[in-house]
């Protein structure tokens, strides 16, 4: 049994973790929210460390450490709640077009995406409702694409857009961000620390990922980020828990700390209980991603889940366990709260995992079962 | 990262797997541990004895119990890797539980070369079964508060008092007895730790009917019983930190709550029609089954983390604690879950019910396990306290002289 990282990637978890702590306390994620445009500079610094190409081989300019090594890095970016288009530009595009992409396809980009020069994002959600690729819509012929798509992360600020849509020979499409035919109007969201847009394509030139051939090729991508997504849900849940606690030790009411109270211990040690679930339910979906397991599915689907319930108690109960200054501006405590809900709605919220989930063990003979 | 044995490993599992093909036979696929079932069968008794003896004699008895008590002299991980195994075959070996992984461990550990020789051999061996006599009416979560009087008598102790909920009693020979022979000391210091035989005369026990209707659990009541002082284990007054040793095991626990789990709820499921048809295509019926799999799963992959750490020779952190929380709670709310989807038919019992009762045999059972060894809530105050660093409880008895302690109309 080695149901664990190895020790090179525990010793870049930890570097991450110094690195963050000091270039990216919760100030510099308040001044995203505040209205300051991104910081490019650390994303500058995040690539010059080797952490954007984490994942890629080392021919396009990646560090070649493997799916494990973007697992401990979205933890402590999701732990620092850096506001930087980590989720887009690495766990979603750059792993499309190492997917799916034509040599030439990443011969050109993944280099620019690993050097920091280049952000790229994808666009997936065409309205409410659970994401389906079936029934995304769009239309693409002769490399032009007319598609909307909403509440998409980065597009902003992305110099390059990859939108998923069924056509002619794929299933994901490049598009340049300022190609003829593009429209990215920025909208509000619930945290703003992760901008996202709504992206209007009117006959937009158009180049086709050639390996997503189908639905299924989508969908798999969504997986493999998902196990990442969790491993970020899984540092601010745990962020936020450390908050909680932090201040339960140091407030007095009555006389005494209250995390003295059984009403905030037992509250606290239920958030910890949760985030120790889905700490383990992410490693097992971290083992599925780097195997390339049949597993995935089902690993992906499980890591959300608990990745979600995780982010939901702790960024909750830490606002609770703040009382009324948890609930004002000036309080980091929304960060959290606003980072852990943004997080539970990209690439689909709990409820549809749920059902993917269920989707997913019915088709198997005979489901897992613990011995 | 995997999950394969290492080749030591390996051929320790082939190792047990041979002894328990040769001695015992596999449970039947899909067959869930009961409550019910088991040590009520006539018979049961001995048939587990007889198990447990070959299961010395081939060395898999204290599989991680040092030499020198005995035992094998293995690791924790191996013991682990027995357990996983024996847990797929249809033997009773729960009733040892209390002598082998609590009870010898804590005498061996506190007593003398004398308890070693005189005790570890027949507990290992099954010829003498124990059990645990701490609990009492007054002293429970806060069990430093018990009340049971060990009073000096020459060369031995002459004990009064009241134990509760003390499983398997009325077959036990003997039992670890915490008692009292301080009360002007405060509480945790004037308690003392002794090794009691069941058979002495004064001692007498009561089955609890639990509320299932069985009753494997007991009060025993000791007028004037005696115990020589060379049954006493670690120093006179010493017993609260011997009976924490004791304690200390019986929270780390690394198997997992009998059925039902997801894997009978998707049975059922699978089963019913309800209003909107099957109850596999109902959205509350799903999102119910996809929580408790993301749980399950969740406590089996914590046990992988816990047995990582075993395997490398590390202590286990802190994750085990929170298996028996979350295993008594799941277990609990798929029983009334299971039981609600079959409407008014789900009132019946027993063998009418799907699955043999299972559900409902649950229900009956699983306050039990958000009880016993530790409450939800002492567990609660354990992650608190010990993982999260909180501040301990105010204590109103702090510092107190035992006769002092406010105990409330009793």
């Amino acid at each position: 049994m080695n149901f664990d990282f190895p020790d090179e990637l525990k010793q870049l978890r930890a570097e991450a973790r110094r690195f963050l702590t000091d270039r990216c306390p919760p100030a510099v994620a308040r001044r995203a929210l505040e209205g300051t445009p991104p910081d490019r500079a650390l994303w500058s610094e995040l690539a010059a460390m080797g952490w954007i190409g984490a994942a890629l081989p080392e021919r396009h300019g990646g560090a070649g450490l493997g799916q494990l090594a973007l697992c401990v890095l979205s933890e402590e970016l999701g732990r620092s709640l850096a506001p930087v288009p980590w989720a887009s530009s690495v766990c979603l595009a750059g792993e499309a077009l190492s997917a799916f992409g034509s040599p030439a396809q990443q011969a050109h980009w993944l280099p620019r995406l690993a050097a920091g020069e280049v952000v790229a994002t994808l666009a997936l959600a065409a309205g409410p409702g659970p994401f389906d690729p079936a029934r995304l819509g769009g239309a693409v012929s002769a490399g032009r694409i007319t598609a909307s798509r909403v509440a998409v992360a980065d597009a902003a600020t992305a110099d390059l857009l990859l939108v998923a849509a069924p056509g002619p020979g794929s299933w994901l499409w490049l598009v340049a961000r300022d190609a003829p035919g593009v429209r990215v109007q920025p909208t509000e969201g619930i945290d703003p620390t992760r901008p996202i847009a709504r992206v209007e394509l009117h006959d937009a030139p158009a180049e086709p990922l050639p390996g997503a051939a189908d639905a299924a090729d989508v969908r798999r991508l969504i997986d493999r980020a998902a196990v990442l997504a969790a491993f970020e849900q899984l540092g601010t849940a745990e962020a936020a828990l450390t908050m909680a606690t932090d201040y339960a030790r140091e407030r007095y009411a009555f006389g005494r700390p209250i995390g003295s109270f059984q009403a905030i211990k037992h509250k606290l040690a239920d958030v910890y209980v949760a985030v120790e679930l889905a700490r383990s339910n992410a490693y097992y979906g971290a083992w599925a991603l780097e195997a390339n397991s049949a597993e995935l599915p089902v690993a992906a689907a499980v890591a959300r889940i608990a990745g979600c319930e995780a982010g939901w108690i702790a960024t909750r109960e830490n606002i609770q366990t703040h009382g009324g200054m948890g609930f004002t501006w000036a309080s980091d405590c929304h960060l959290y709260y606003r980072r852990a809900r943004a997080q539970a709605l990209a690439l689909g919220s709990a409820r549809e995992w749920k059902h993917r989930l269920i989707d997913l063990l019915a088709t198997r003979n005979r489901p897992d079962r613990p011995e | 990262m995997d999950f394969d044995d290492t080749p030591d490993e390996a051929e320790f599992r082939a190792a047990a797997r041979a002894f328990l093909d040769a001695n015992a036979t596999l449970r039947a696929p899909g067959a869930v541990e009961g409550y019910r079932r088991g040590q009520d069968k006539p018979g049961a008794l001995e048939a587990a004895k007889d198990f447990q003896r070959r299961k010395a004699e081939a060395g898999f008895a204290g599989i991680n119990w040092p030499v020198e008590w005995g035992g094998r002299g293995g690791t924790q991980i191996q013991q682990i890797i027995y357990d996983q195994e024996e847990a797929r075959y249809d033997v009773l070996t729960g009733i040892f539980g209390i002598g082998i992984n609590l009870a010898l461990p804590t005498i061996c550990t506190w007593g003398t070369d004398a308890h070693r020789a005189r005790f570890a051999g027949p507990c290992l061996r099954g010829e003498e079964v124990w059990c645990q006599l701490f609990s009492e009416p007054a002293g429970g979560s806060d069990l430093a508060a018990l009340r049971t009087r060990a009073v000096r008598d020459g060369d031995g102790w002459v004990v009064n008092g009241q134990k509760i909920w003390t499983s398997g009693a009325h077959y036990c020979d003997f039992g670890i007895l915490v008692a009292r022979t301080d009360p002007d000391r405060p509480k945790h210091e004037g308690l003392s730790y002794f090794i009691l035989d069941m058979k002495s005369p004064g001692v007498e026990i009561r089955p609890i009917r639990q509320i299932s209707g069985s009753a494997h659990f007991n009060e025993v009541f000791f007028t004037d019983v005696r115990i020589p002082d060379d049954r006493r284990v670690g120093p006179v007054g010493a017993g609260w930190k011997v009976a924490l040793t004791t304690l200390m095991r019986e929270r780390y626990g690394m198997r997992a709550a009998p059925g039902p789990d997801f894997e009978e709820a998707f049975a059922l499921a699978r089963s019913v029609t309800l209003e909107d048809g099957p109850a596999l295509a109902t959205a509350a019926v799903r999102e119910k089954l996809a929580e408790w799999y993301t749980r399950t799963q969740g406590l089996r992959f914590t046990r992988f983390r816990t047995m990582t750490a075993l395997s490398r020779g590390q202590t286990p952190g802190p994750e085990s604690s929170i298996i028996k929380l979350v295993a008594g709670n799941k277990l609990q709310e798929i029983a009334a879950w299971g039981l609600d989807l079959l409407g008014m038919a789900g009132s019946e019992s027993g063998d009418a019910l799907p699955l043999g009762g299972l559900f409902e045999e649950a229900l009956l059972y699983a306050p039990a396990l958000r009880i016993a060894g530790g409450t939800d809530e002492i567990m609660r105050n354990i992650i608190a306290e010990r993982v999260l660093g909180l501040p301990p409880d105010i204590r109103a008895d702090k510092g107190m002289a035992f006769r002092d302690v406010p105990t409330g109309p009793r």
